[in-house]
């Protein structure tokens, strides 16, 4: 291939306007000043004990972990039954449907935020973590749908028929076989999830209440200037968080890609 | 199942397919699409006081449209996503001609993944950070300070500090439709057009470009469509002092509480938006026609 240098700078250029504000994340976390400006005052880790002291955002924390690992859950489900009819089955108004399912895809979150505080509230529910997970649930299949899509693509289906010519049920053959060639794609679709759930702030902000989440209690944050290093502390954390589930999420997503026989991406890991 | 034509149809292929797909389409169409149609039908409903009156009228979107503020907000929200679309997508366009013709094939899912990595990092924290960045105070003035430039610059609260950020948000729903459309390009194409004597600048204009056109389709709505709605980056990059639509939604729906008007609002939004979209399709629709 023809290589040119202008356009690889280029790229070079891109990548650090990218991570231009996750590398100043750290930079401010361990300094030394209340003031999140240059220049840097010294080094400590105070900001990271206040954090660990922080009773609001303890109770954030766990509010935004039990949100993302069940919308994580039920999503992955959902995506399993959308993604195997999809690569499996063709039925009249499929395209309607799936486009149904996939539209969050496109629609700005404080519509799906709005639309469902409007009907939540009119049925009289009072709002909780729970009304967030099914915004969640919501936004977050779609990309499992995703994953799973070439996790079962890629899925060869003489394996099936083979257990099926052996005699097995329709379901110990998904448990025996469908079900450990997708476990690789079921991971990662799990992983994607959880990370954006994690991360949602809209949704969180209209459906959660009085509960905190770890995004709600970020945004409150922001405004009290003296509250922005132990910020920046927790920011780093999470950052870390998403980059070590991201690679495992990656990891599996190719191994799985590797499993069923499918052409190899490589290059990573 | 007795009766014969109904057990044959729970047989067929149809049938599967339904059974299968029915858990996430029941949820889909109970918690999105009744919600959707339910603040459209709010929009056409009179707000009471602590009550919503159900009771057919056209108020909500008179007193949306002949609302000069409304008409601000929007024209300001379509200007600000027209811009961080075209910034984004041609920023974009050479990452994904670099990644999909000068990488080699072994690096390539590692440069996608390196791109995809900070748009999975906490939003508002990364939002935040480019007003670290952008500030009278930032990271920007410091350096032009050390450099010797007196006066720091005003950046924040601007259009163009909050088309950046976005900028910088959306990038990898850019990137990614035009490096998929890109690598579906026949190689050999391109090697043909070079054979039958155009500069490689030509066959880059008159066949990368055009068969590209579907992925930067994609991209442009992939991102003009969220940025309208965006709340988090007008609220802390514009002060704000420069609200967006779905600021103006969020003040209706919470502390105003007429969920009325904010559905009419919403609903708008949503109408124009989709008319965009549909132009923008139609438009392009040379470049999408037979291609799949």
């Amino acid at each position: 291939m023809m290589k040119l240098p202008p356009l690889r700078i280029y790229a070079l250029a891109y990548l650090v306007f990218l991570y231009a504000p996750i590398v100043l994340l750290p930079i401010f976390a361990f300094n030394d000043g209340t003031i999140i400006a240059f220049p840097l005052k010294g080094f400590t880790t105070e900001w990271f004990a206040q954090m660990f002291h922080n009773d609001t955002l303890g109770r954030a924390l766990k509010n935004s972990l039990i949100i993302a690992v069940s919308s994580a859950v039920m999503a992955t489900c959902f995506g399993i039954f959308a993604a195997r009819a999809g690569s499996r089955f063709n039925f009249p108004g499929k395209g309607g449907i799936i486009g149904l399912i996939m539209l969050p895809l496109v629609l700005p979150e404080i519509i799906v935020a709005v639309s469902l505080l409007v009907v939540l509230l009119g049925m009289g529910v009072t709002l909780s973590i729970f009304t967030v997970m099914l915004g969640h649930i919501l936004i977050c299949t779609p990309y499992a749908i995703a994953i799973l899509n070439t996790a079962f693509n890629s899925l060869d289906r003489s394996l099936e028929e083979a257990a099926y010519d052996l005699g097995e049920s329709k379901l110990s053959t998904f448990r025996l076989i469908t079900l450990p060639l997708v476990m690789p794609g079921l991971i990662s679709s799990f992983l994607i999830s959880f990370t954006i759930s994690l991360d949602e702030f809209i949704i969180a902000f209209f459906l959660a209440g009085n509960e905190p989440t770890l995004p709600t209690y970020i945004f409150s944050q922001l405004r009290f200037p003296k509250q922005i290093p132990m910020i920046m502390a927790l920011g780093t954390c999470l950052v870390l968080a998403s980059i070590v589930l991201l690679t495992i999420a990656e990891y599996f997503r190719r191994r799985g890609i590797a499993k069923t026989g499918g052409k190899d991406t490589g290059g990573f890991l | 199942m007795s009766n014969t034509p109904l057990s044959r149809l729970a047989r067929s292929e149809a049938a599967s397919g339904y059974a299968m797909i029915s858990p996430t389409a029941i949820y889909a169409i109970l918690m999105l699409a009744a919600p959707l149609i339910t603040i459209v039908a709010y929009s056409f409903f009179k707000d009471g006081y602590l009550t919503i009156l159900h009771e057919f009228t056209l108020d909500n979107y008179i007193a949306t449209w002949s609302d000069p503020i409304f008409r601000a907000i929007l024209l300001r929200s379509l200007i600000v996503s027209g811009l961080v679309t075209f910034v984004t997508v041609v920023l974009a366009f050479p990452i994904a001609y670099y990644i999909s013709f000068n990488v080699s094939a072994s690096r390539k899912s590692l440069w996608i993944f390196l791109i995809t990595i900070p748009f999975w990092t906490s939003y508002l924290i990364r939002v935040f950070l480019w007003k670290v960045i952008l500030g009278y105070n930032g990271v920007i003035n410091s350096f032009l300070g050390a450099l010797g430039l007196e006066d720091p610059l005003r950046m924040l609260n601007t259009v163009g500090a909050i088309a950046v950020t976005l900028a910088h948000a959306y990038a990898p729903f850019a990137i990614l439709p035009i490096f998929v459309s890109l690598e579906k390009i026949d190689r050999s194409l391109l090697e043909a057009g070079q054979d039958l004597g155009e500069s490689r600048f030509m066959t880059f204009l008159r066949v990368t470009l055009p068969l590209a056109m579907p992925g930067v389709v994609a991209a442009v709505l992939i991102v003009f469509i969220p940025t309208i709605g965006d709340y988090v980056t007008p609220e802390l990059i514009g002060g704000g002092k420069l609200p967006m639509v779905a600021n103006m939604i969020q003040a209706q729906m919470l502390p105003l509480d007429n969920k009325p008007m904010g559905s009419a609002i919403a609903v708008s939004a949503m109408v124009v938006v989709t008319v965009i979209s549909v132009a923008f399709l139609f438009l392009n629709r040379k470049f999408l026609r037979g291609q799949k």
